[in-house]
């Protein structure tokens, strides 16, 4: 099953080659990774999408808790949580098609943040399946450059419902 | 006043209550050396080759408990540690190991002998660092000889860019504070009471000691478990010395090549209580057929240990020592049991075991089995001296037939098997122990592979004794071809390549001793262990010989084989004169 695990991490060089290390030597995998520096600039926080089962997702906590660097390791999966992605496409669409860019990119709730005579680029922010939902559609309109960033994610707060 | 961070490291080194260091020269170290020819309180010792003094200071740390230091220079002289580092880091070993650098502003150009140690060690020390202010140099120390020591201890490497031993700066001697760092000590009082009902409620346990026992220094509470709870005590190959191997609840070692008593134990008991080991593979065998029956109770300060290769009913983490100390209170306390009503069966069919299957080989008058030679080790120093192996048949024979009774007395490379081990550690464990009768048990193949630190034995007097089992093979790779590849010796047999290990001796100025009749054997350890200087010891041993029992790689550890009566008519031995 995939997870997605939040590590906080001292912000010094070398942290995040000995996280991606820890995967490579370990044999596990990372589907996505994304690296930014907190509200304290000593730290960092990693987001980290891997798959395995239980056991796999237990050793590869506990082997990250082990790495000195690591101050604290929470496995959103289980948890409520909100995930967000974003990609930056540009699209090459026919004349005719043009309109139909713009309607997508508006139903999706993305924006334009470039354009030239030929060209769209369309930012999109969402979850996964919002984003592949986006790419399928824009395939057909000509996809002339594509980029993605890993995942980010934040656990919900839990909300008292008024009596 | 300002100090240059050579003298920070100087410093730094007797403020950690550290006397000797082992290393080798170079360039870039050059200002540590410099310091270190007028220093009296701290000795380094000069090895021929820095692989070797990585073992030293491993052998050294193993038989003290306390850290060992190394000083390396920068490029090949870093990269010739990383065996050393990595036996050290699978063995949970503590050391600190210096390696110079390039300065700072070569870093990165492919310099005259750069390596990127830091980035080749990373995974296979705990920590390292790589200095790039003189400031931070005092804190770095610190926190690598608190990081060595502390939890699972292992090795912590620190880089040292020329130019920061070089510059100036005010000393200081900071408070550390590693916010990330924090291991476990004090194991979960719910889980260990569940651990004491589960050991109330089995009629067939098995202890398995490791080598965390000895590292924690719980061979007291270990054995006070044994004793109150009547359990038998099977010990890991790291673990031999944690448990008395003489105890009557002692089983010997399991695994690959441990007792058929210890591995029938693990196989029909419904409780394995494992302490501070972590079910490698030469222990369970077929991970899945391990232990059908049991449950198991885990306890272990490297919470990774637990439930990496198998399945645990009660994991605890934390220090094996604290635990232990808690668990026996509350089997005191809690549980009271009549213990020796419920253990009579299981003891009395591991008895059995014990008689259907004793550890044994065949003697022969004519010619010297390998395992006669350690019997004959073990019975003239009575088990007081510290042993090292080398790594295959000579690291099983001295397993199986040595007793240890006390820690930190076998000093071998479990984890990593590294050949080339032995030796030098005996001269870092002889340096700690001047007085002690220290012996590596070696074979014909793993002397070779840090044969040079002759020279280091015998220029600082460490009487270090070197046991060769000479069978002229590359023997346990032998007898997997034997066994598994139709006797087909692909690149095995030393045969007239093996030196004359006696002239070498003498070569180096040690003492080189020979025995080819098992008549010979006793009288020459006997000489050997009167002498004052290192002795090289060769023993020309049956190279037929196998270490058995065997359990073949992926079967369970009950499927064991074990010497068959020899069929075919004794082929002539060929001795090497």
């Amino acid at each position: 099953m995939r997870h997605t695990i939040s590590v906080l991490v001292e912000n010094k060089f070398g942290v995040l080659s000995r996280v991606s290390g820890l995967f490579s030597g370990r044999g596990y995998n990372i589907e996505s990774l994304s690296v930014g520096e907190t509200i304290d600039p000593q730290i960092s926080l990693m987001t980290i999408v891997t798959g395995g089962d239980d056991w796999v997702i237990e050793q590869i906590t506990k082997q990250l808790n082990k790495l000195i660097d690591v101050i604290k390791i929470t496995d959103m999966t289980e948890l409520d949580h909100v995930e967000r992605e974003m990609v930056l496409i540009k699209v090459t669409p026919r004349q005719q098609d043009k309109a139909e860019v713009l309607n997508l990119t508006e139903i999706f709730r993305g924006r334009i943040v470039d354009s030239s005579q030929r060209t769209y680029t369309i930012e999109i922010t969402g979850d996964e399946k919002k984003i592949e939902a986006f790419v399928e559609l824009m395939k057909p309109m000509g996809i002339k450059e594509f980029v993605r960033t890993g995942k980010v994610a934040i656990a919900r707060e839990g909300v008292k419902k008024k009596q | 006043m300002k100090i240059s961070g050579a003298e920070i490291i100087v410093e730094c080194l007797k403020r950690e209550g550290v006397r000797h260091i082992f290393g080798y020269p170079g360039g870039v170290v050059l200002n540590i050396f410099d310091l270190l020819y007028d220093e009296k309180d701290l000795q380094l010792i000069l090895t021929r080759h820095e692989q070797g003094a990585v073992h030293a200071a491993d052998g050294y740390a193993r038989a003290t408990g306390r850290p060992g230091v190394v000083l390396v220079t920068s490029g090949p002289g870093a990269t010739n540690t990383v065996t050393g580092i990595a036996t050290a880091s699978m063995d949970s070993v503590p050391l600190v190991v210096f390696s110079g650098q390039v300065p700072t502003l070569l870093i990165g150009n492919d310099a005259f002998q750069e390596a990127d140690i830091v980035g080749i060690t990373r995974p296979c020390t705990k920590y390292n660092y790589l200095a790039k202010d003189v400031k931070d140099l005092s804190r770095i120390i610190k926190e690598a000889f608190h990081i060595a020591t502390t939890g699972r201890p292992g090795p912590v490497l620190i880089d040292l860019p020329k130019d920061v031993t070089g510059s100036k700066t005010e000393f200081t001697w900071p408070e550390i504070d590693i916010r990330s760092y924090n291991p476990t000590y004090e194991g979960n009082k719910w889980m260990i009471t569940q651990a004491a009902h589960l050991i109330a409620k089995s009629k067939k346990s098995v202890i398995i000691s490791g080598g965390g026992v000895i590292i924690s220094g719980a061979s007291k509470e270990i054995r006070e478990l044994a004793e109150h709870t009547d359990i038998p005590v099977t010990m890991t190959l790291m673990g031999l010395g944690s448990f008395p191997g003489t105890h009557h609840l002692s089983l010997g070692m399991p695994g690959m090549h441990g007792t058929y008593y210890a591995n029938k134990a693990i196989q029909e008991s419904d409780l394995i209580i494992a302490v501070g080991m972590r079910f490698d593979d030469r222990v369970t065998g077929k991970v899945d057929a391990f232990a059908p029956h049991a449950k198991i109770v885990h306890i272990d300060i490297d919470p990774t240990s637990i439930r990496k290769n198998v399945r645990v009913d009660v994991p605890i983490v934390g220090d094996v020592k604290r635990v232990l100390t808690v668990l026996n209170k509350v089997l005191k306390e809690e549980v009271k049991e009549q213990w020796e009503e419920v253990r009579r069966a299981w003891l009395k069919q591991i008895d059995a075991w014990k008689a259907e299957r004793p550890m044994t080989y065949t003697y022969s008058n004519e010619v010297i089995k390998p395992q006669f030679v350690v019997e004959k080790i073990y019975e003239i120093t009575k088990g007081d001296a510290i042993i090292t192996t080398e790594v295959g048949q000579n690291q099983m024979w001295t397993a199986q037939f040595y007793k240890f009774d006390k820690p930190r007395t076998l000093l071998s490379s479990g984890g990593l098997g590294t050949m080339g081990y032995g030796f030098p550690a005996a001269i870092g464990a002889q340096l700690a122990f001047p007085n002690k009768l220290v012996i590596d048990i070696a074979g014909d193949g793993s002397i070779q592979m840090n044969i040079q630190e002759l020279a280091t034995a015998v220029i600082n007097k460490l009487p270090v004794k070197v046991a060769i089992l000479n069978n002229r093979y590359l023997g346990m790779v032998r007898q997997w071809q034997e066994l598994f590849y139709q006797e087909r010796y692909s690149h095995t047999k030393l045969d007239e390549s093996v030196p004359d290990f006696v002239k070498i001796a003498e070569a180096y100025n040690a003492v080189g001793l020979r025995a080819t009749k098992p008549s010979e054997v006793e009288p020459v350890l006997k000489e050997a262990f009167k002498t004052k200087k290192p002795v090289f010891m060769d023993f020309i041993v049956d190279w037929k010989e196998k270490v058995y029992p065997m359990v073949p790689p992926g079967a369970p550890i009950d499927q064991m084989m074990f010497e068959e009566p020899e069929k075919k008519p004794e082929k002539k031995l060929k001795v090497v004169k």
